[in-house]
């Protein structure tokens, strides 16, 4: 793999562009690997990666039912933050966010990562409380978060609303070093890092089928044919429950579907990202000037990527409400993606009934921010066969011993 | 958008009057029971991309609580009954048999 520098562009510059090579290869799969994972989104690339870099472990295929990203690594709204409540919460959402300072650097391919800061707002008494408490467990976490008055999210963010009729603004949740990052370029940076490996990354290849002898995976049926491997990690958000259900095993994951949308783009007027859960909305700016924004889910199963109007409009209404200079903006795309939600909203970094397969899965709709942390954790699970202290409370194990990460009462919504 | 008709009051519901209640005919545990079946009834849920059996709540009409069959991969609904049953009726069975012949058919253990 040839670096990408400054000086490369000069040397190409001066030969007509015509000496870039591809990022990563499109190989044809091998008989068998020592590790394949299954979906080539930021996690499951993520995954391989640090199998590579921390365990020197590089016969791996990465294959994937469409495109590299192309799930909710590409559909997501870039938001990067870690300002949770719940302790293991904490320690791999800020695992993931400190990784992300750096991990243009480290993988020489620019992630745009931009740590403009996060605000959550909070716009009840409970709220108020709520978030000053989380600042307090953020301190002792050694998250760096703390508790701002309205005046101060108002100087932050001139465009806001603070004394709207509903839900005025009495404070907010800032993280400072939480921002956006290009989510493209998250999965391809990781694509490019882990074929320079000689990982092979497999597209437009759909697992049919996981084959199994004696309670240990032996390989996976795909429409590229059959590829055996000596453990399998199933990285796939919304479609978890269909691959552990030809692995013959269950999940505790309901699939819905998430919508997001952009307004057409305009000139730079927020640089920083507010997030209001009591009205259900969250906003930030692109690089290309388009507002981002991002809602509630709908609340039935769903496989069909896209959601219900009437949760664009709600969301929609309450952002007006909060910034109401958005009133007579042209909303110019919208999508949904399929998210797999978990009974208390945290994720599962697991064993399985299996004893050589792994899942990373239940992310739900905060999967983007933690791409690194996961990815390490999911590695250093997949290379021990033993969860290390990131993902040791994310077992499956944790439904049946009541050891919940209750992150659906900490954020009362999106998280 | 999504449409129901109420098998109460016979309104053809929008989406928008209805308030979804996530899967069916869960068989309830409680005290005594095993810690699987505990687990299971509590946090396994089925999670099929097809046929699905799940309840909504005519929230915004009648308020009443119903069930209905609905494709998870296309949002096809195939119909609803009443809540009271404790498993899906046999000719709405046949109806997606007819629409789905690769469909394994209603398990209440199934994925």
């Amino acid at each position: 793999m040839k670096r990408y520098s400054v000086f490369a562009i000069a040397r190409e510059a001066l030969r007509y562009h015509m000496g870039w090579e591809r990022a990563w290869a499109s190989p044809e799969p091998k008989e068998r690997y020592d590790v394949v994972i299954v979906g080539a989104g930021g996690h499951g690339l993520a995954t391989a990666y640090y199998l590579g870099k921390n365990f020197g472990i590089t016969n791996v295929a990465v294959i994937e039912k469409g495109w590299l990203g192309g799930g909710n690594t590409g559909r997501n709204t870039t938001i990067i933050r870690s300002n949770y409540l719940q302790d293991p919460s904490a320690a791999i959402y800020e695992k993931a966010r400190s990784l992300y300072e750096d991990l243009s650097q480290d993988l020489n391919y620019n992630v745009m990562f931009s740590p403009r800061g996060v605000i959550m707002l909070a716009q009840t008494q409970s709220e108020v409380r709520g978030y000053v408490r989380t600042a307090h467990a953020n301190a002792l976490q050694g998250v760096e978060t703390r508790f701002i008055d309205a005046q101060k999210v108002k100087d932050l963010c001139p465009i806001m609303n603070i004394d709207g009729p509903r839900y005025p603004v009495l404070g907010g949740l800032y993280q400072p070093r939480g921002g956006t990052a290009r989510h493209d370029a998250v999965a391809w940076g990781y694509a490019r890092a882990c074929s320079a490996m000689g990982m092979d990354i497999i597209q437009q290849c759909e697992v049919k089928g996981v084959r199994s002898e004696g309670g240990r995976v032996v390989g996976v049926e795909t429409t590229k044919g059959y590829i055996g491997t000596k453990k399998l990690g199933l990285v796939v958000a919304g479609h978890s429950a269909q691959l552990a259900g030809m692995a013959g095993f269950r999940l505790p994951i309901e699939a819905v579907a998430l919508q997001a949308l952009v307004s057409e783009p305009i000139k730079p007027c927020m640089d920083v990202v507010v997030m209001a859960n009591t009205v259900h909305g969250y906003m930030s700016q692109s690089d290309k000037g388009e507002m981002v924004i991002g809602g509630g889910t709908d609340g039935f199963n769903n496989y069909t990527q896209r959601g219900s109007f009437h949760h664009i409009e709600e969301t929609l209404r309450a952002l007006v409400e909060t910034f109401p200079m958005i009133s007579r903006l042209k909303m110019l795309r919208q999508w949904g993606g399929i998210v797999d939600m978990t009974g208390d909203r945290s994720p599962l970094i697991s064993k399985t009934p299996l004893g050589n397969c792994f899942v990373n899965c239940g992310w739900g709709t905060g999967g983007f921010k933690a791409i690194p942390g996961s990815g390490w954790a999911m590695a250093e699970l997949m290379a021990k066969g033993e969860p290390g202290p990131l993902a040791e409370a994310f077992s499956i194990d944790r439904f049946i011993e009541g050891r919940f990460i209750d992150e659906s009462v900490a954020a009362g919504g999106a998280h | 958008m999504l449409t129901l008709q109420c098998p109460y009051c016979g309104v053809k519901a929008d989406e928008t009057e209805l308030a979804p209640g996530y899967e069916a005919h869960l068989k309830r545990f409680g005290a005594g029971s095993s810690d699987e079946d505990f687990e299971s009834y509590m946090f396994a849920r089925k999670n099929p991309k097809g046929v699905h059996f799940e309840r909504w709540r005519h929230a915004y009409g009648c308020g009443k609580w119903f069930l209905a069959a609905r494709c998870t991969a296309t949002l096809e609904v195939f119909g609803t009954y009443p809540a009271q049953m404790t498993e899906p009726p046999a000719d709405l069975i046949a109806k997606i048999r007819q629409k789905r012949p690769d469909w394994p058919g209603y398990n209440e253990k199934g994925v």
